[in-house]
C-alpha cells in the first residue's frame, strides 16, 4: 500500500500521555519533494508527531506511514530512509564534531573509510571544519544546532524532519539553515518542519497544518491560510483619540464592512474587496468629515494574525476554518 | 538482513573509550577510592582484627575489597547510563537503524574493560602492601575471572536501575542504599560475627560468595564457615551473578526497546 505521491500519511494519530491527551485525532499528507510546516502553540503536540514519525515513541491509535513503510510494523526500514533534527540537540557533548559525525557514519553502516569521508563533507558543508578536537559541549548554541543538523544529514534521508530548527539562532543562523533546507528540498528531500516563526514557515513550507490542542484546526497553503481569515483591510490610525469613533463610522460607510477599533493604537479598520477604490474613498470620506489622518495603509493579514486567529483564543474562528 | 549487533556494539565500545580518552584524569580518581580504603581498613582500623582461622588481616581483606570494588561498579554504570539517557544523543542513535541492544552492550563492554584494568591496579597495589597469592596461577586467574562475572552480573543491574531510575537525582538513592549493602557481607568481616538475620543476609549476600571463593582461590584466610552458603561459595560465586544476568539482561533490554512508550 505505498503511496508514492505522498511520502508523509498520518490518519487518526492519537497519543495519550497518563490521561491527557496529547494528539487527539491528526491527519496529515505531504508530498514528495515539497516543505511542510506544522504550526502551533507551545504544547499544541507539534514535536510528539515528529517523533511518533521518527519512530522515537508509539502512538496509541492512529497510522502512520513515512516514505511507504508503517513506522511502528516496519519501524527499521523508516529509520533508514529519515533524519532528524530534534528539539533539543542529539549529539554527544563530550566528543568533538567529528567524532560525532564519524560515529554516526558507522553507526549507518557506512565502514571506517566512508564515515570519515562523509564526516569531512558535512564539516566543510557547514562551516565547522576548523572546530578541531573541541567537544561540542564547548561549542555556541548555533554551532551545536548546525552539528545537529549535519548529524541529521549524515545519511542523505529522503524525509527530514526539523523541530523548531532555528530557535535560538541569530538572523545569519536562520538564514544558513533555510539555505541548507531549500537546497535539500532541490535535491529532492522532502522536509516536515515545526517552528515558532511564522515567517519560517512563511518563507520555507508549501503548505502548512496548524496544529491545536492536538488537533489540526487549519491546514493549507500560507496564503490559502491567510486569506481565511479575511483577505485585505484598509487600516487608519487618527491624530486625536477623541475622533477615533467617528472615524470608525465613517470607514464603515466607506467600505461598507463593519470597522473595529483599537483605542490604545488610536486605529480603525475593515476588511475591503476592493483595494484601491477602498483606498481613496476612505481618504475621501475622512477628509470631508473633518478627521486628522496620521497614517493609511492597505495590509495583507500576516501568518502571525492567523495564528493567534485560529488557536487557542480564536476558539470561535477555529470551527468554521475547517476545509 | 545483516545483524549489525557486533559491528554496533563496537562502535559503541569506541565511544567510551574516546570519552575516557578525554579525561585520563578521571580513572585515577577511580582507583584511589578503592585503593584508599583498603590502606585505611589495612592499617588503621584492621589492625584490631583477628582472623579466625589465623593469618594476617590483610590477607583477608584484600579479595573482600576487589569482590567490594566489583560490585560497586554497579553504581559508575548506572550514573554513566542515566546521563546518556538524558543526554539526548540517544534519540539520535534509536532513530537510526542500528541494532538497539548495542547501546546497552557497547557500554557493558566499556565498562568491563575499565573494571579489568582497575582490578589489576589493585591486585598490583595488593601485592605491595605484601599481600600474595598461594594456589599457583591459574587458581588466581579463576578467581580474577570470578571477579570480573561479579563485575558483570552488577553492571547489568545497574543498567537496569539507571533506566528505571531515569533520572540522576534517583541515583543518588542507590548511591546511598548500596553502602548498607555493601557492608552487609563478609567483605570486612565475618558474617557469623552479625547478629542473627542479619548474619543470614551477610552470608547470602552475593559479594560474600565471590569473596570467599576467591579466598579459597587465592589461598588466603576466611572465616571457614560450616553453613551451606559458606561451603559451597565457589558454587555461589557463580551461580550468583549467572541468575541475576538472566534477570536483569533481558529487563535491561526490554525497557530499552520500551523507551517508545
Ligand atoms: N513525556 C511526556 N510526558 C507527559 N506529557 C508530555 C510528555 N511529552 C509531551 N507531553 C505533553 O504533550 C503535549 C504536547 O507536547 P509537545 O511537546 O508535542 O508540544 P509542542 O507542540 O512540541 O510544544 P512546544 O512548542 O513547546 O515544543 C503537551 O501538553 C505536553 O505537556
Ligand atoms: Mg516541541
Amino acid at each position: 500500500m505505498t503511496d508514492t505521491d505522498h511520502v508523509i500519511v498520518v490518519e487518526g494519530l492519537r497519543k495519550t500521555y497518563g490521561d491527557k491527551p496529547a494528539l487527539d485525532g491528526v491527519d496529515l499528507t505531504v508530498a514528495r519533494g515539497t516543505v511542510h510546516g506544522l504550526l502551533g502553540p507551545n504544547g499544541a503536540g507539534k514535536t510528539t508527531v515528529v517523533r511518533i514519525l521518527a519512530t522515537l515513541l508509539r502512538q496509541d491509535g492512529g497510522r502512520a506511514e513515512v516514505a511507504g513503510f508503517d513506522v511502528r510494523r516496519d519501524a527499521d526500514a523508516v529509520r533508514h530512509r529519515i533524519g532528524l533534527l530534534g528539539q533539543h540537540a542529539a549529539l554527544d557533548e563530550e566528543l568533538s564534531g567529528r567524532q560525532n559525525l564519524e560515529m554516526f557514519g558507522r553507526l549507518y553502516h557506512l565502514g571506517a573509510r566512508g564515515a570519515a569521508a562523509r564526516a569531512a563533507e558535512l564539516l566543510d558543508r557547514f562551516g565547522l571544519a576548523d572546530t578541531g578536537r573541541k567537544a561540542v559541549r564547548q561549542y555556541s548554541g548555533g554551532m551545536r544546532r548546525r552539528l545537529d543538523l549535519a548529524a541529521s544529514l549524515v545519511l542523505a534521508p529522503e524525509v527530514l524532519f526539523l523541530d523548531e530548527p532555528t530557535t535560538g539562532l541569530d538572523p545569519r543562523g536562520r538564514t544558513e539553515v533555510w539555505n541548507a533546507v531549500r537546497s535539500l528540498v532541490g535535491g529532492g528531500t522532502t522536509v516536515l518542519l515545526t517552528t515558532q516563526y511564522l515567517e519560517e514557515a512563511d518563507q520555507l513550507a508549501d503548505r502548512i497544518s496548524l496544529l491545536d490542542a492536538g488537533r489540526v484546526a487549519a491546514e493549507g497553503t500560507p496564503d490559502e491560510l491567510k486569506a481565511r481569515i479575511g483577505g485585505d483591510r484598509v487600516d487608519v490610525v487618527v491624530r486625536h483619540a477623541d475622533q477615533l469613533d467617528a472615524a470608525a463610522a465613517v470607514v464603515t460607510a466607506a467600505v461598507g464592512a463593519d470597522a473595529t477599533t483599537d483605542p490604545d493604537g488610536r486605529r480603525t479598520g475593515a476588511p475591503v474587496a476592493d483595494r484601491v477604490a477602498a483606498l481613496t474613498e476612505t481618504l475621501r470620506a475622512l477628509g470631508a468629515a473633518g478627521i486628522e489622518v496620521e497614517d493609511i495603509a492597505l495590509r495583507r493579514p500576516t501568518l502571525d494574525e492567523v495564528f493567534l486567529r485560529l488557536t487557542g483564543a480564536g476558539a470561535t474562528a477555529k470551527e468554521d476554518a475547517t476545509v | 538482513m545483516t545483524n549489525w549487533v557486533l559491528t554496533d556494539s563496537w562502535t559503541m565500545t569506541r565511544r567510551g573509550l574516546a570519552h575516557r580518552a578525554r579525561r585520563p584524569g578521571q580513572m585515577f580518581v577511580g582507583l584511589a577510592f578503592p585503593v584508599m580504603m583498603v590502606l585505611i581498613f589495612a592499617y588503621f582500623l584492621g589492625g584490631g582484627m583477628r582472623v579466625a582461622g589465623g593469618g594476617d588481616y590483610k590477607d583477608f581483606l584484600i579479595p573482600g575489597m576487589l569482590a567490594l570494588t566489583m560490585a560497586f561498579g554497579l553504581e559508575s554504570t548506572m550514573v554513566a547510563l542515566t546521563q546518556d539517557l538524558n543526554r539526548g544523543v540517544i534519540d539520535r542513535f534509536r532513530a537510526m537503524p542500528m541494532a538497539p541492544s548495542a547501546v546497552l552492550v557497547g557500554r557493558s563492554v566499556d565498562d568491563m574493560l575499565e573494571s579489568a584494568a582497575s582490578l589489576l591496579a589493585m591486585v598490583g597495589v595488593g601485592l605491595l602492601m605484601g599481600w600474595r597469592w598461594h594456589n599457583g596461577f591459574g587458581e588466581a586467574l579463576y578467581a580474577l575471572g570470578l571477579l570480573l562475572l561479579l563485575r558483570f552480573a552488577m553492571l547489568w543491574i545497574g543498567i537496569y536501575l539507571g533506566m528505571v531510575a531515569g533520572k540522576p537525582e534517583l541515583v543518588q538513592a542507590v548511591q546511598i542504599l548500596i553502602w548498607p549493602i555493601g557492608f552487609l557481607s563478609n567483605v570486612f568481616t565475618s558474617a557469623e560475627s552479625m547478629p542473627g538475620w542479619l548474619g543470614a543476609i551477610a552470608e547470602w549476600n552475593p559479594m560474600s560468595a565471590t569473596a570467599t571463593a576467591v579466598r579459597e582461590l587465592f589461598g588466603n584466610p576466611g572465616w571457614n564457615g560450616t553453613t551451606w552458603a559458606a561451603t559451597h561459595a565457589q558454587l555461589l560465586a557463580v551461580a550468583w551473578p549467572v541468575a541475576l544476568l538472566a534477570v536483569f539482561g533481558p529487563l535491561a533490554v526490554r525497557r530499552y526497546r520500551g523507551l517508545s512508550h
